[in-house]
């Protein structure tokens, strides 16, 4: 055990954690932050999804001794987010979501993708949300809330 | 999920549903509805005896004093929608204003039990199909409840009152709201009888309605049972058996237990074999010590499995004819067929895993003589028994919560309750402490439970014009209900019903047709897979139909409509709805390009599907999807087309290159999502459009319907390309 200190939506955290705690389960567990969810636990279906100072980064493989002091990003914070707010409330109109357990992970993939690329292609689209597994499938409807979201944003 | 669906309905059981009404303690009106117990044959748990009904304080409809409606929905949620449509149905019959109405999952109790299966579950594509006019009846009577109060208090006849969302309005332009009405309400009678609203007069059934819990899954809010934490909750996680049903021979958890915060490590038994449960502060911690734990296992008792060994053997029944499952003409009469017009066909299918996102977990607190549990069930009634069992208490004396799933497609629905046996195997022995027990991803890949792998066996006798005038069709593959609570009132002769679902009740007017099932008995437990025999059933029979009408050289549709029976009616309606919307672009298809169908209904409803693919990176790619619908009345629009969309990705698993399990010396060889691969963004169909045939029957299910029909018409679109046929699954080359 030791203890960390770290940066999570604005606000410093310290947490007492394994070295080899990975940042999900820092997130869930330590800071009772459960948005942020767990999928596989190998990088394979992007429920985990959070941003590292900005990058679309899988939580579940990067243990909290290596996160240094990088800043973390969750879907807790998207509402509070310009490019966040918009890509939920897409979401939302759309009405994107079944069961919705991968849907945070979508989203703050989403909202990496249009932080970078304002108004992606399709290409741009199923290459950077293709390693979000959904396994209701709402794939169709999350091309169009990113569409959507693209378009507000202009 | 089940066969059963039709069968049930058609032996329909009248029973008396009665209300009660009473004041909640802040002084809003309570609304129950009280259902006899079901009788004897309907229940899956045994005979019931006499009507005993044990009410937990829990009701359907809540007015609450701030005017808000609390909707209980006897059903879980896990993506398929029920959550908006249950309450939308009450309250368009209660005429209350949807942006009051707050809808919660119901706990395990009596009166929330499927009112056809007799059981509380999630399964058969049924919740709305069951419980359409359920809700319909409650909403009706709740709001003649609040009619009835308002007339006695103005001193004025029912009759000249009418209702406005959450307002009753009374001669003079007198108003009253639903909250200011309740406490009186809940002193009223309960009306027997009332008048359910013409479809002319719905405000909310079949129009477009958003769901209720977007937001909350949007924000990371919405609590699933993964993310249930109270304060002292501890997590567990089990060392399951390498090989199905293996026990252990000794265990040595000297370096797991130096792991900081491990609690304890002891020893379960499980519904097969033994596991070594450990237990601690968190789940880093329970996993690594899991890692440092060494396991002596036996498997001397076990059959080991092994896939190429099974289907050897599974190609060797299929070369026998097994238990008849359909016999209608002439069985010889395909041997008088010229061999040049036979066509003979063997399919393989794989096992399938569920993997639904939200791994499966359950937490169980045991205080001696109660308990308390939370977890994402498809089967409460099941699942709080096994609880209730393994802890020596009567199922009343377990709290179920239903909790919100991330998903289930039928892994949810378990007959033997495993992940529930386990958690209270763990809560027994840490009494007083509520634990968490989660399966890892791998623990639910290697875990069991899959769709039975199936090989089948056909030979098609062609006639003259062009239609079969013969049809041989063998089956192979584990039976799910065999040895389950529902095998008795399921299994007909011997035959579970699910083997060959999609074949036997094929609409197709098929001449000289005979079913035969073999039921091997395997060492790999298997589960109902959102569609369940359809998934495999539906893929063999609109192959071999589209085959069969390119060999007759006809249109494919029009060869199907030729073929089906005249009775089929949902089948040509949603056919003739298919023809129309796609004939846009089948006429402009680009090159390279192909168009494949699939036809079938299953649980009442009939579904259309017409693909346009090509091949990308020697895959195939859906660039659109074309659905036609015929669900009866389709109660929440925006539903039934997100389902379809989706539904149909999800029934491109079955195509995934890497989407199988398989087993090898009792190992199943897949361990997580890079091993056993579901469908990604790009492996779905880039656009699906979904089209409803109008109709005010009876509403059917959409959850299974969209599965069966995509694969097929998949693969049929891609031997118009290769001109190779795809008959054995999953799809590793093209």
């Amino acid at each position: 055990m030791a203890k960390y200190q770290l940066t999570v939506n604005g606000q410093r955290k310290e947490v007492n954690a394994d070295p080899t705690t990975p940042l999900l389960w820092v997130l869930r567990e330590d800071l009772k932050m459960t948005g942020t969810k767990y999928g596989c636990g190998v990088s394979a279906c992007g429920a985990c999804t959070v941003h590292v100072d900005g990058v679309a980064t899988r939580s579940c493989m990067l243990p909290i001794s290596l996160l240094d002091d990088r800043a973390v990003t969750t879907i807790e914070a998207m509402a509070n987010d310009r490019i966040g707010r918009t890509v939920q409330d897409a979401w939302v109109e759309k009405d994107v979501v079944q069961c919705g357990y991968c849907q945070s992970g979508q989203i703050m993939t989403a909202v990496a993708l249009l932080k970078e690329t304002p108004r992606p292609t399709d290409t741009e689209i199923e290459q950077s949300m293709g390693g979000n597994i959904c396994r209701c499938a709402t794939y169709v409807r999350i091309r169009e809330a990113i569409q959507l979201a693209s378009q507000r944003l202009k | 999920m089940f066969t059963a669906t039709r069968r049930k309905r058609d032996q329909e059981i009248t029973r008396r549903s009665f209300l009660r009404a009473s004041a909640t303690a802040t002084g809003g009106l309570l609304v129950s509805l009280y259902c006899e117990r079901v009788r004897a044959q309907e229940g899956a748990s045994g005979p019931q005896g006499p009507p005993k009904i044990n009410y937990p304080p829990d009701a359907f409809v809540e007015i609450q004093p701030d005017g808000k409606i609390v909707i209980q929905v006897n059903r879980l949620e896990f993506g398929q929608g029920v959550q908006t449509a249950l309450p939308l149905v009450l309250a368009d019959e209660m005429d209350a204003k949807w942006e009051d109405v707050v809808s919660q999952l119901a706990p395990a109790a009596d009166i929330y039990k499927d009112p056809v299966f007799g059981i509380q579950m999630v399964g058969g594509s049924g919740s709305i199909a069951h419980s359409f006019r359920q809700y319909r009846e409650l909403g009706a009577k709740t709001r003649a409840m609040l009619i009835t109060a308002a007339a006695k208090n103005w001193n004025v006849s029912s009759e000249t009152l009418r209702t406005e969302p959450s307002v009753v309005i009374g001669p003079g332009g007198k108003r009253a709201t639903y909250a200011e009405l309740a406490k009186a309400a809940s002193t009223t009678p309960v009306s027997t009888n009332v008048r359910l609203k013409n479809p002319s007069e719905f405000r909310y059934i079949g129009k477009r309605t958003p769901r209720l819990d977007s937001r909350a899954k949007c924000d990371g809010s919405l609590k699933f049972g993964l993310d249930f934490d109270r304060p002292g909750t501890l997590t567990a996680v089990v060392a399951h058996p390498p090989v199905f049903g293996a026990k252990v021979k000794s265990f040595n958890d000297d370096e797991a237990k130096r792991v900081e915060g491990v609690r304890e490590i002891f020893q379960i038994p499980l519904p097969r074999g033994t596991g070594v449960a450990i237990v601690a502060d968190k789940f880093w911690t329970a996993k690594q010590a899991r890692d440092r734990l060494k396991i002596d296992w036996d498997t001397s008792e076990v059959v080991k499995e092994d896939s190429t060994a099974l289907w050897a053997k599974y190609k060797e029944l299929s070369g026998t004819k097994g238990l008849s499952a359909l016999a209608r003409g002439n069985e010889a009469a395909i041997d008088k067929i010229a061999r040049a017009s036979r066509l003979g066909a063997e399919f393989e299918f794989p096992y399938l895993a569920h993997a639904p996102m939200e791994p499966l977990n359950t937490t169980i607190r045991f205080d001696g003589d109660r308990a308390e549990a939370w977890a994402g069930s498809q089967f409460q009634t099941f699942d709080q028994m096994a609880i209730a069992q393994t802890l020596g208490l009567k199922p009343e004396e377990v709290t179920f919560h239903t909790e919100m799933a991330g998903g289930g497609f039928g892994r949810r629905a378990v007959p033997d309750s495993h992940v529930q046996r386990e958690a209270a195997e763990i809560a027994k022995k840490l009494r007083g402490t509520t634990v968490k027990l989660i399966w890892t991803r791998e623990d639910d890949i290697r875990g069991g439970f899959y769709r039975p792998m199936f090989l089948h066996r056909v030979e098609v006798g062609v006639g003259a014009d062009g239609l079969p005038a013969a049809w041989r069709h063998v089956v192979v593959g584990q039976s799910i209900v065999a040895d389950t609570p529902f095998a008795a009132m399921m299994m007909k002769g011997g035959i579970d019903p699910t083997v060959a679902e999609g074949i036997t009740d094929t609409q197709y007017n098929l001449a000289n047709f005979n079913v035969y099932v073999h039921q091997p008995k395997v060492n790999v437990p298997v589960l109902w897979w959102r569609s369940v025999g359809n998934t495999h059933t539906a893929y063999v029979m609109e192959t071999l139909i589209e085959e069969l009408a390119e060999r007759a050289k006809m249109d494919p549709i029009a060869y199907r409509r030729k073929l089906l029976k005249p009775e089929a009616k949902k089948l040509r309606a949603a056919l003739d709805l298919l023809e129309a919307k796609s004939a846009p672009w089948r006429q402009t298809l680009p090159k390279g390009h192909a168009v494949g169908y699939a036809l079938h209904e299953c649980f009442d409803t009939a579904v259309g599907c017409a693909v346009d693919v090509s091949i990308v990176n020697k895959r195939p790619k859906v660039h659109r999807a074309t659905i036609a619908v015929h669900c009866g009345l389709a109660v929440n629009p925006l539903t039934v087309e997100s389902q379809f969309q989706a539904g149909v990705g999800f029934g491109l698993s079955q195509l995934m290159a890497k989407g199988a399990i398989t087993l090898k010396d009792g190992n199943v060889e897949q361990r997580n999502f890079h091993e056993f691969v579901p469908p990604y963004i790009m492996d779905a169909p880039v656009s699906v459009d979904v089209h409803i045939v109008p109709s005010t029957d009876a509403p059917t299910g959409c959850g299974e319907p969209p599965v069966p029909v995509i694969s097929p018409a998949v693969a049929n679109a891609l031997s118009k390309i290769t001109n190779k046929r795809y008959r054995s699954l999953p799809l590793v080359e093209v």
